[in-house]
């Protein structure tokens, strides 16, 4: 098992080269620079600012000077926020973007698997084709409009829950962003779940299983939840990705203070360190989670662990 | 001699989408305390089915009414809470196939003991260690190591061990093996006959063996009942249906099976298919495959009806031999 952990935590190594090395060349290859704005510098003064951001160098140096600060932890200084440096920034979101993509995912994921797992246990009544209607809405409306329709409905006629900001943590503050962010994550997850559930409740073992004359409590719990999450707990490392992506236009939406803030402006102003170091936090994010997915795997399926 | 079993009238039937079929259809039979009941027939001829209902396992479009008692306690129509009193404690059940019917991500272990927590009331130390003990009198080498094993890691044989030392660990009064060797090696497949033939007597337990190998059915069975398309259409000792078979379909059944002894070149296989249950022709079902069946068998359906002395009983008209001969004719 460790062995295991060991070898996925390596193999997330280059997959971070890969993911840098893209990122930069796809960011230098974009039109327009960090300084290109509407009113353009004197030639002299943009020499000097390129030359302080070393870019007046060959593109391979540039890269191998950011490559080099990166291992060193250095990611850089920013382009367009001229007093702070990337990590910095990142350090001023961070803690909140986790905690609401966190949030989020948790609570995506647990409710999504009940769902899944409840509606195959009731296939074809009423709260299967509860959650089919609540999976379409999910799905169909896009997080930005039903943020919107969210907002609209709770916060300002119902006047239910507070329509965005943040004033210091606040339960009910998170309760939207929370809600839009993990309703097309919980929508795709139970449909995995409810599938894989059904296709578990119909196997020989649990013929078996209910053959022993378990009851149904323990049939579920000890010999079809297991197995049924195996497709499942696979879905997670994507579905994170696809959740953290939500996660930048819903901190826009709420006008939440997170890092998907600075990654859209950052994007638009091309802003090569902030978008870079922005990327990096996520990547960096996404293979923890895709390993805490692996192992959770191996525990479900103990054929895994000897591969 | 005292029934552990009852079945009467038992029907099955699945509603599909706009129709509904009939697996199984007016079964009646015994089973004796102790004894061995061979079940025969295609595939598609009910036996399965009539067993899972009893156990309360159909799929979930299907439905058995009738009856099935178990001493006193009716099981069927029996809602699944009260059934589970009964199914894994007085009657067990072994499948087919040992590969898929073992939980993949369970130890061995738990997937016994659980049985003894749930009917015995043993905490789990008291039930790990009977488990142990039942995997070693089922014949696994090293029986904890195994009782630590995930089914993955052990062989087809050893698997069916296992469902084997499961489904006797509360010894019960039934245990219903449903083609419990077709997935094996033959060479494991007589090593497995010869463990139920010893449990099964050890233990006192009344087994009822499901299976289209006669063979199986020779070297282990008391009594037999043959199947066709949802019916049964003779019962009577293995000895009387193997020397005297007086149903066609029997007779068919035993010359299309090899025998070392005859040195026969050819099979004789029964000729047709098996019906469909959505279209059994009108009067006896086996009539387009029979070679005696003369008008009456067209125009209704022969009963299961006593047979000479004892238990015989047998669903057809003809009344003659069924000598080898008459049937190439």
């Amino acid at each position: 098992m460790i062995n295991y952990a060991l070898r996925r935590v390596l193999s997330a190594l280059p997959i971070m080269l890969i993911a840098i090395t893209v990122c930069f060349v796809i960011l230098r290859l974009a039109p327009g620079g960090p300084f290109d704005g509407e009113r353009p510098l004197p030639p002299t003064v943009l020499q000097n600012v390129m030359a302080h951001y070393n870019l007046d160098k060959p593109l391979w140096e540039q890269y191998w000077i950011y490559l080099s600060g990166v291992l060193r932890g250095d990611l850089g200084p920013s382009m367009t926020s001229y007093d702070f440096s990337v990590s910095q920034l990142l350090a001023i979101g961070m803690p909140f973007t986790l905690m609401l993509g966190m949030t989020a995912f948790v609570f995506a994921t647990a409710a999504g698997m009940l769902a899944g797992a409840v509606a195959a246990v009731y296939q074809n009544k009423w709260p299967d084709y509860l959650l089919v209607l609540a999976v379409m809405i999910g799905l169909i409306i896009p997080n930005f409009l039903m943020a919107a329709l969210l907002q609209l409905a709770f916060g300002v006629h119902l006047k239910w829950l507070p329509a965005g900001g943040w004033p210091g943590f606040s339960i009910p503050h998170l309760i939207l962003p929370v809600l839009v962010l993990s309703w097309p994550h919980a929508a795709r997850i139970s449909r995995l779940m409810r599938g894989s559930m059904i296709e578990t409740l119909g196997t020989n073992y649990v013929r078996t299983a209910r053959a022993k004359g378990l009851g149904s409590r323990l049939v579920l719990a000890r010999h079809a939840l297991k197995p049924a999450l195996i497709p499942v707990v696979s879905y997670l490392g994507p579905g994170l990705s696809y959740l953290l992506t939500g996660s930048l236009v819903v901190e826009n939406v709420f006008g939440l203070p997170g890092i998907g803030r600075y990654f859209v402006n950052a994007a638009l102003n091309r802003d090569y360190g902030l978008v870079l170091g922005t990327t990096i936090f996520y990547v960096v994010l996404i293979l923890i989670l895709n390993l805490i997915v692996d192992l959770v795997y191996a525990w479900l399926d103990p054929k895994v662990r000897y591969r | 001699m005292t029934n552990v079993l009852d079945v009467r009238d038992l029907n099955v039937s699945f509603a599909l989408h706009d129709s509904e079929v009939h697996a199984v259809r007016n079964l009646d039979f015994s089973l004796h305390a102790g004894e061995t009941l061979a079940v025969v027939g295609e595939s598609g001829s009910g036996k399965s089915q009539s067993f899972l209902a009893i156990m309360g396992l159909l799929a979930r479009n299907g439905r058995a009414t009738g009856s099935a008692k178990m001493g006193e306690v009716e099981l069927v129509g029996m809602a699944p809470e009260k059934l589970d009193k009964y199914r894994g404690k007085d009657i067990a059940m072994i499948f087919q196939d040992p590969m898929t019917s073992l939980n993949p991500s369970l130890r061995v272990r738990t997937q016994l003991s659980e049985v003894l927590v749930k009917h015995q009331g043993y905490d789990e130390k008291k039930a790990l260690k009977e488990s142990i003990e039942m995997l070693e009198r089922v014949g696994i080498p090293a029986p904890e190591r195994r009782a630590a094993a995930y089914p993955h890691e052990l062989s087809g044989g050893m698997r069916q061990r296992v469902m084997i030392a499961m489904a006797l660990l509360c010894r019960p009064k039934i245990l219903i093996a449903d083609e419990p060797t077709t997935a094996l090696d033959v060479t494991v497949q007589a090593q497995m006959l010869d463990l139920f033939k010893e449990l099964t007597t050890d233990f006192g337990t009344a087994l009822v063996m499901i299976t289209h190998n006669l063979g199986v059915v020779a070297g282990l069975a008391d009594r037999m009942m043959v199947m066709y398309g949802g019916r049964a259409v003779e019962t009577g000792a293995v000895d009387e249906l193997f020397y005297d078979p007086r149903h066609p379909y029997t007779l068919g059944l035993l010359s299309s099976t090899p025998n070392p002894e005859s040195r026969a070149q050819r099979l004789n296989p029964i000729s047709g298919l098996p019906p469909s249950l959505e279209h059994l022709p009108p009067g006896c079902s086996f009539n387009p495959r029979c070679a005696f069946r003369f008008e009456r068998c067209f125009e209704e359906r022969p009963p299961l009806a006593p047979y000479g002395a004892g238990e015989r009983r047998k669903a057809c008209f003809y009344e003659g031999e069924l000598l080898p001969e008459e049937r190439s004719a």
